[in-house]
């Protein structure tokens, strides 16, 4: 029992650190410029779709990832400059109609090049295999993940809490107009932002790849959690995002893991095989339901 | 935004658009396109489930991302009263509706205490719920839906027939419509678009506020139940895809692209969506790309969506 809390807390936090790589993005651009992004998800489809071709091309899957990620972030870049300027000054329901629309546009294009059928992304070879930790045995790829997780997101971290740029990005979240009239070019700072949240979206589409299917669609389930992540966290608030990240992830993996034979051993069996997957599937929703209750502007607002 | 109040030419319009409709499914059978009567049914559907949404997002200025969850329940509900033998509409139906309509006072219960995003998200947390209930409730049909075994009767006339069928959905619509349309006028709409405009001032005048607000969320998703009822029978099955997210953001678009906070919006959006759909996947079956594209134009074009060429608010 204790080895399958630890497995499963493992794949937990393996997955929390791939929803913080989306909900980075997410909740700063989401934070500054007050744009509802629903094509975050489809950023990470795409960026996915990205790295499966490089990998492909490439034959290796660490410059397939490198190249998949800088094609992400040149499309994103592209975006950014094309459509979503358009959509700052816009009310929410014109973002949420025209980034809609991207979503469409983004899953057809998808289905035109690749296909309809899933793209397979092996795991480079080296990973392929377990790797005993103590006295059991866990996928050496998604330790691999783990690592990288925690790199990148350590890395962000630092940036964004210490270093100069990370303060005009946390200043633009809090109070976009002061931060503007204190001389500093948050449109700029915005386009740089937008940019280097995509290639995370790619980042993380592509190192998750391999454990679920590439495939069109992909980015519509993941998009309302990474939601749900800065939900929980507080908008604009990258540590919010993190700790966020972390929550839903293990509570995600743990309740499915967990709680079908918790309500086992408390609820006749029929009962329990019917309600555990339905409780395990609306855990993080309830909690973040009850989160906003207690705190409306989740665990740590940027903007006070 | 500004009060809702109806154009002066928009009686006779309505009223011509009545007889329009009402003649159309003979129109479609003279000329032996029986087919497009299930299309027409379809339309008036949608046009009442983005009807309600528009009550609640465009009169109560509430944006809600999870109204979809208001829509699957009450096709659920129409599809368990005929399990449990009820196959009377006049009966199910409104069954359907309280059914949504508690379910939405509920979540409108604990998302009004919310703001803003926050709302927007809590609302789509409350869909997903529902939606993640029917996917795992094995008895009502999982993942696959509940089959209907044939379309209801209404007072004993039975709907099988497609015909029979339309002028249900139409009477349904056109009942709504009436009552939208009161209700805009009423009092009740008065003090929803108020607080619309501006919350602070009507609560300093001693509206119950969180109230109002309560109730106009709950009598939209009691409209959104009836239309659910009705798609339930007109396809035969409740599904789960009925509560997916995406369902609730297609609503929303046809609020938006039709026109929010006028009366006829999200008839309008219906409309033109579904229309576009029929036409876009006769050329390509990349329709979809066609139709982000029409999307965005929109966005960027037309941004008070169409019905505000055609109507008129008045400040």
């Amino acid at each position: 029992m204790t080895q399958l809390i630890l497995e499963q807390a493992l794949n937990g936090l393996q997955f929390g650190l791939m929803l913080f790589l989306l909900a980075a993005g997410l909740t700063l651009v989401f934070g500054i410029m007050d744009c509802i992004n629903l094509a975050h998800g489809s950023l990470y489809m795409v960026g996915a779709y990205f790295v499966a071709a490089a990998t492909q091309a490439a034959d290796s899957f660490w410059i397939g990832l490198g190249a998949g990620a800088a094609g992400a972030a040149v499309l994103g870049l592209l975006l950014e400059l094309s459509l979503f300027r358009q959509f700052y000054k816009r009310d929410h329901l014109s973002q949420v109609l025209a980034t809609f629309a991207l979503i469409l546009i983004a899953n057809e294009a998808v289905r035109v090049i690749w296909g309809a059928q899933p793209v397979m992304l092996n795991p480079p070879d080296a990973l392929a295999g377990p790797v005993e930790i103590g006295d059991f045995f866990y996928p050496a790829y998604r330790l691999v993940i783990i690592a990288f997780g925690l790199a990148v997101a350590g890395l962000l971290y630092l940036v964004v809490a210490k270093s100069r740029v990370g303060m005009w990005v946390r200043a633009g979240a809090a109070n976009r107009e002061m931060t503007e009239a204190l001389g500093i070019n948050v449109q700029a700072l915005f386009t740089a932002v937008f940019v280097f949240g995509t290639a995370l979206c790619a980042l993380a589409g592509g190192l998750l790849g391999p454990l679920l299917a590439v495939q069109v669609g992909m980015g519509e389930s993941v998009l309302i959690l990474a939601f749900v992540v800065i939900i929980i966290g507080g908008i604009g608030s990258i540590r919010g995002a993190l700790v966020g990240s972390l929550i839903v992830g293990s509570v995600d993996t743990l309740g499915r893991a967990l709680l079908p034979t918790l309500l086992r051993a408390l609820l006749p069996a029929d009962a329990a095989s019917t309600l555990g997957p339905a409780l395990a599937s609306i855990l993080i929703y309830l909690l973040m339901a009850g989160i906003l209750f207690f705190k409306p502007q989740g665990l740590f607002p940027a903007r006070a | 935004m500004a009060f809702y109040r109806a154009a002066p030419y928009q009686k006779p319009v309505a009223i011509a658009l009545v007889l329009l409709l009402a003649a159309l499914p003979f129109g479609l059978t003279a000329f032996g396109q029986e087919f497009y009567i299930g299309f027409a049914t379809r339309v008036l559907i949608f046009a009442l489930a983005a009807s309600s949404l528009n009550l609640v997002l465009g009169f109560g200025g509430m944006f809600s991302l999870g109204h979809a969850a208001f829509f699957g329940i009450g096709a659920y509900a129409a599809a368990i009263c005929q399990q449990a033998g009820i196959n009377e509409a006049l009966i199910a139906f409104p069954l359907a509706m309280a059914v949504a309509g508690l379910f939405a006072l509920a979540v409108g219960a604990i998302s009004l205490r919310t703001r803003g995003v926050y709302f927007i998200m809590i609302t789509l947390a409350f869909a997903q719920m529902a939606y993640y209930l029917f996917v795992s409730a094995r008895s009502w049909g999982g993942d696959d839906g509940l089959p209907l075994l044939g379309r209801m009767t209404l007072a004993g006339v039975s709907l099988a027939d497609d015909t029979h069928f339309y002028f249900a959905a139409f009477s349904g619509l056109t009942v709504a419509m009436l009552f939208l349309g009161r209700l805009a006028n009423a009092r009740f709409g008065r003090v929803i678009q108020a607080i619309r405009e501006n919350e602070t001032r009507m609560e300093a005048l001693g509206y119950p506020v969180f109230r109002y607000r309560l109730v106009c969320f709950a009598l939209g998703g009691a409209l959104a139940g009836l239309a659910g009822a009705l798609l339930a029978n007109l396809t035969g099955l409740a599904s789960p895809n009925l509560l997916v997210w995406t369902q609730s953001g297609t609503l929303l678009v046809m609020v938006i692209i039709g026109g929010v906070g006028y009366l006829y919006g999200g008839a309008v959006g219906a409309l033109i969506l579904l229309c576009l759909e029929e036409v876009l996947v006769g050329f390509t079956p990349h329709w979809h790309i066609a139709l982000g594209l029409i999307l965005l134009g929109v966005v960027l074009f037309a941004p008070k969506g169409v019905a505000a060429l055609f109507g008129k608010k008045h400040g």
